[in-house]
């Protein structure tokens, strides 16, 4: 009998995982609650790429292209779009079932479905992280990802003076697809020391040949900035935002490798809009509602094989660790090839594995590059909003954990409300968790991963519908 | 000083730490994880007389709700607490629910709670988003809420300040006795001395009393509740389901789910909840969210449209007569027990740690506690070792 292997998500590492488990030939059913595949990076190609270095990086947009139609394209794909996993059941025994709404998110009376798979492959990828600060809330301060779709997907300049700061690689691509759609970019700033990134960068550099093209490609991004003559410092950072109604003003100011600022070093500067991004939070609430172990607490933890800490469940991407799209690509054709059954020593297996504990070592001299200094907390003012949903303070959190009879994460998030709002702490849960490391509690638990509506959820779910034999029609 | 060890930080060890410290005793509340962070989180705050028939555990529920406002005037900030007298409904929708709904709150009415029956206008009155075909619906206007944590960390809170001390990741694993008598209890953070102990560890009483070395027969009954985005106004009472309906064909064991309706402060609309047979098992069940969701849209169809942001789901401590247990063990001279609240133990706590403290100091409680007992069949069954 075929092999069903379901994947849920379509970016990079889930069209790898397609990919690798359609060539072990198992039957592929991908899920996204997107309606295109590609993920983030979709999201922001191929503007940002071509503006940098159309030669290299258009290279890089045609293997996505290339990969994406060999999947979609194949018989024993099922691609299901505009399909949301909310719920990750563990049954009492054998793979967790994958429980999906099918149909536009905000259009009426999605179908509730419930897939059983001989094995799963969780790609939901990260979102962006983005640290409070005073003025973060006001409107014209986006997250780079933010930035990034309003340029793709609208078309949008979101600004006319832009300044973009925080931390991490990604700082430049999204500087790319700003100057691509036209927007006066006053600079680029890396909180981390020059001294930090260098030392990171430099660990291990036997290792660097290997990663050439990465590095070659990020090489590319800082070739753009200077030929358009926009600033890249380091060892700053925007502290403050300020504005009447929406951002008028940036307060920079230098850091000290952990982050706490130069007294005196404070400049203010004119902006209209403001992109900040400090890394990646991974989507753990799957891997966590499936039981999968974590690693530090931060991402899926995996062997060798991508395998996860529950049998026969598969993780890849960025919920393993933050190494890109190429390392995602990789580790996703091993979670699929082992996951449809392909034999763990096999030579593509042995070649693929090979490439990406390459990525994984890329990862891990970008981690080190790119750290978030412990001091960041001292930008913060009693005042300052840290869960903008439910616009909680630094001042109600303090007040809340400084008390050892309400020390709980429970307890603060019920009484502060700090996670409660509508992203349900996807973007303030694991800032909370740092302000508060005594409170316990799992930022990831979140056994409802999609909002569902009552009506929906009332619903029974159509019946297994893998076991469709006409499954090609059936997905369209 | 009596030296009272308190096991559990849940509500009722909060409780019963700030009213034994009130009365003058050196209270150390022992809590393995955090305050507040197990079954006291994870389910509703329904004060409630609507749900009780005439008996102890409603005689316990009024001495509750007679002492709540005193508890809340007495804290620096009341407000957090989120204390609202919303009064509930309780609706039948069908004939035979009617019927028995109606014997019910006669019987209440009876014993001296007010139990008033409204005719379809008045309920569409009270909750225009609600059903408009209701076969019977009763307005209890005593019934209340709070917000649990908060109600359980304020009270700790006030201990603390009373001189209570709070000793947080600490795990009791043992009894100290001596002469048939508990003298302390051994934790994970070392031996604590006591001339008397509490237990208060909810639904793992039975397995702290295991420890100590004596029997009690308190078990979990899994619950889950789900929470709506927020809304504009649309419930404006707690909102029942009369009958407690077994749900065929959800593959659960002994489900059973009756809605449970309420806004909260923050606009967001509560749904609880269901009960069934799941030992500690905390894997969400999609499939028992579903019947959940269907029995709520049956009181309030014009909800289907609104998302679910959340689901949770706690362990009630549930003793087979459904009453609570405070009291003495008679098997081991110094320690107590209050437990077993099942479902209502939010609301009892207050009640319960009165009644806890009258027993301890020998004095008359306000209400009989013979009902409580340690030593009855459902807590101390025959012929089963510890
Ligand atoms: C601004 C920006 C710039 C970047 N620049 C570069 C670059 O220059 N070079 C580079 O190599 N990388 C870059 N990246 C990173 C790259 O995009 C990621 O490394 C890569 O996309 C990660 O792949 P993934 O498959 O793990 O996750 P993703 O691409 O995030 O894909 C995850 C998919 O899962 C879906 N999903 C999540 N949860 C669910 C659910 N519950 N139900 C259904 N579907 C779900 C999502 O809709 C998404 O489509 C950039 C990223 C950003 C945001
Ligand atoms: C879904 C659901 C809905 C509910 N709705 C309501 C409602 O509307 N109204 C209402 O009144 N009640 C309601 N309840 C019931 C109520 O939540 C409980 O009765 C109450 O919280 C029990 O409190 P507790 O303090 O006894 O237990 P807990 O809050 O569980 O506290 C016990 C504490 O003991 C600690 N502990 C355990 N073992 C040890 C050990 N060995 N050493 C040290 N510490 C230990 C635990 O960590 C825990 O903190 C509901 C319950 C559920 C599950």
């Amino acid at each position: 009998m075929t092999r069903r292997v379901v994947v849920v998500g379509a970016g990079p590492a889930g069209l790898g995982a397609a990919a690798g488990a359609l060539r072990a030939g198992a039957a592929v059913t991908l899920l996204d609650a997107a309606e295109n595949p590609g993920g983030q990076y979709h999201r922001m190609l191929p503007g940002a790429f071509a503006a940098a270095d159309p030669g290299r990086l258009h290279h890089g947009w045609r293997g996505f292209e290339r990969l994406r139609d060999h999947v979609l394209g194949h018989a024993r794909c099922d691609w299901w779009p505009e399909s949301a996993v909310w719920a990750v059941e563990r049954p009492d025994r054998g793979v967790p079932h994958v429980h999906v709404l099918r149909g536009e998110a905000d259009g009426a009376g999605r179908a509730r479905h419930v897939l059983v798979p001989d094995a799963l492959v969780l790609a939901p990828g990260a979102h962006d992280r983005v640290l409070p600060f005073p003025g973060w809330e006001l409107p014209g301060v986006h997250t780079a990802g933010a930035a990034q779709a309003l340029v793709k997907g609208e078309r949008l300049v979101i600004g006319d003076s832009v300044l973009i700061a925080g931390t991490g690689p990604f700082l430049l691509p999204v500087a790319a697809s700003l100057l691509d759609a036209g927007a006066a970019v006053h600079g680029v700033l890396e909180a981390n020391t020059a001294s930090t990134v260098a030392r990171g960068w430099g660990r291990r550099p036997w290792e660097l040949p290997a990663e050439s093209g990465k590095a070659g490609e990020l090489a590319g991004y800082l070739g753009l900035l200077a030929r358009r003559r926009v600033p890249y410092r380091t060892g700053r950072a925007v502290v403050e935002a300020r504005g009447d109604g929406r951002v008028e003003e940036a307060v920079t100011a230098r850091l000290r490798p952990d982050w706490s600022v130069v007294p005196g070093t404070e400049r203010t500067i004119a902006v209209d809009a403001l992109c900040v991004t400090h890394g990646f939070s991974p989507r753990l609430e799957l891997p966590v509602a499936a039981g999968c172990a974590l690693r530090d607490g931060a991402f899926t933890e995996v062997d060798a094989d991508q395998r996860t800490s529950v049998p026969g469940v598969h993780a890849a991407g960025e919920i393993t660790g933050i190494a890109g799209a190429q390392a995602a690509r990789t580790e996703g054709l091993l979670a699929g090839w082992i996951a449809g059954g392909g034999a763990p020593d096999a030579p593509e297996a042995v070649r693929t594995r090979r490439s990406r504990d390459r990525a994984r070592a890329f990862a891990a001299r970008l981690a080190a590059a790119h750290p978030i200094g412990a001091a960041w907390p001292g930008w913060l003012r009693p005042e300052t909003v840290v869960c903008r949903c439910e616009e909680t303070t630094y001042g109600a959190l303090l007040s809340a954990g400084g008390d050892p009879s309400r020390n709980s994460a429970h307890a603060v998030r019920l009484g502060t409300r700090a996670g409660l709002g509508p992203c349900q702490g996807r973007i303030c849960g694991p800032t909370v968790a740092e302000l508060l490391p005594d409170a316990g509690g799992n930022p990831h638990h979140r056994p409802v991963a999609q909002p569902i509506r009552l009506g929906e959820l009332a619903q029974p779910p159509v019946e297994n519908p893998i076991e469709n034999t006409d499954r090609k029609e059936s997905a369209r | 000083m009596t030296r009272v060890v308190v096991l559990g930080a849940g509500i009722v060890g909060a409780a019963c730490a700030r009213e034994l410290t009130a009365a003058g005793c050196a209270v150390t509340v022992v809590e393995r994880a955090r305050p507040a962070a197990a079954t006291t989180a994870h389910g509703e705050g329904n004060i409630l007389v609507s749900d009780k028939e005439p008996g102890p555990e409603l005689e316990l529920a009024r001495l509750s709700l007679r002492l709540w406002p005193r508890l809340l005037e007495a804290l620096p900030d009341p407000e957090a607490v989120e204390w609202e007298a919303k009064g509930g409904i309780v609706v039948a929708t069908t004939p035979e629910g009617a019927a028995a709904l109606r014997a019910f709150a006669a019987g209440q009415r009876a014993a001296g709670i007010t139990a008033a029956e409204l005719d379809a206008a008045a309920f569409a009155d009270a909750e225009p988003h609600a059903v408009k075909d209701v076969a019977a619906a009763v307005h209890y206007p005593e019934d209340a809420q709070v917000q649990p944590a908060a109600a359980a960390t304020a009270l700790l809170g006030a201990a603390v300040r009373a001189g209570a001390v709070l000793r947080t990741g600490c795990e009791v694993t043992g009894a100290v006795t001596r002469k048939g008598r508990i003298t302390g209890v051994r934790t994970t953070g070392g031996t604590v001395g006591a001339d008397a102990v509490v237990n208060a560890a909810g639904p793992w009483s039975g397995e702290v009393a295991a420890r100590l070395g004596v029997r009690l027969d308190v078990r979990p009954r899994r619950g889950e509740v789900l929470v709506t985005a927020p809304l504009p106004p649309t419930v404006f009472h707690k909102v029942y389901d009369a009958d407690y309906v077994g749900a065929v064909g959800s593959g659960e064991a002994g489900l059973q789910a009756s809605a449970v309706v309420e806004s909260t402060r923050a606009g967001t609309v509560l749904i609880g909840s269901t009960r069934r047979r799941a030992g500690f098992n905390d894997r969400i069940r999609p499939g028992v969210l579903s019947v959940l969701a269907a029995r709520a849209l049956r009181l309030f169809p014009s909800l289907a449209g609104v998302p679910v942001m959340r689901a949770y789901g706690g362990f009630r401590p549930y003793v087979a007569d459904h009453l609570p247990v405070i009291g003495p063990d008679p098997e081991l001279a110094g320690l107590w027990h209050a437990t077993g609240h099942e479902g209502a133990g939010i609301g009892l706590s207050a009640g319960t740690a009165a009644v806890l403290r009258d027993l301890m100091l020998g004095r008359e409680p306000e209400i009989d506690a013979a009902p409580f007992r340690v030593d009855r069949p459902a807590v101390r069954p025959e012929g089963r070792a510890a």
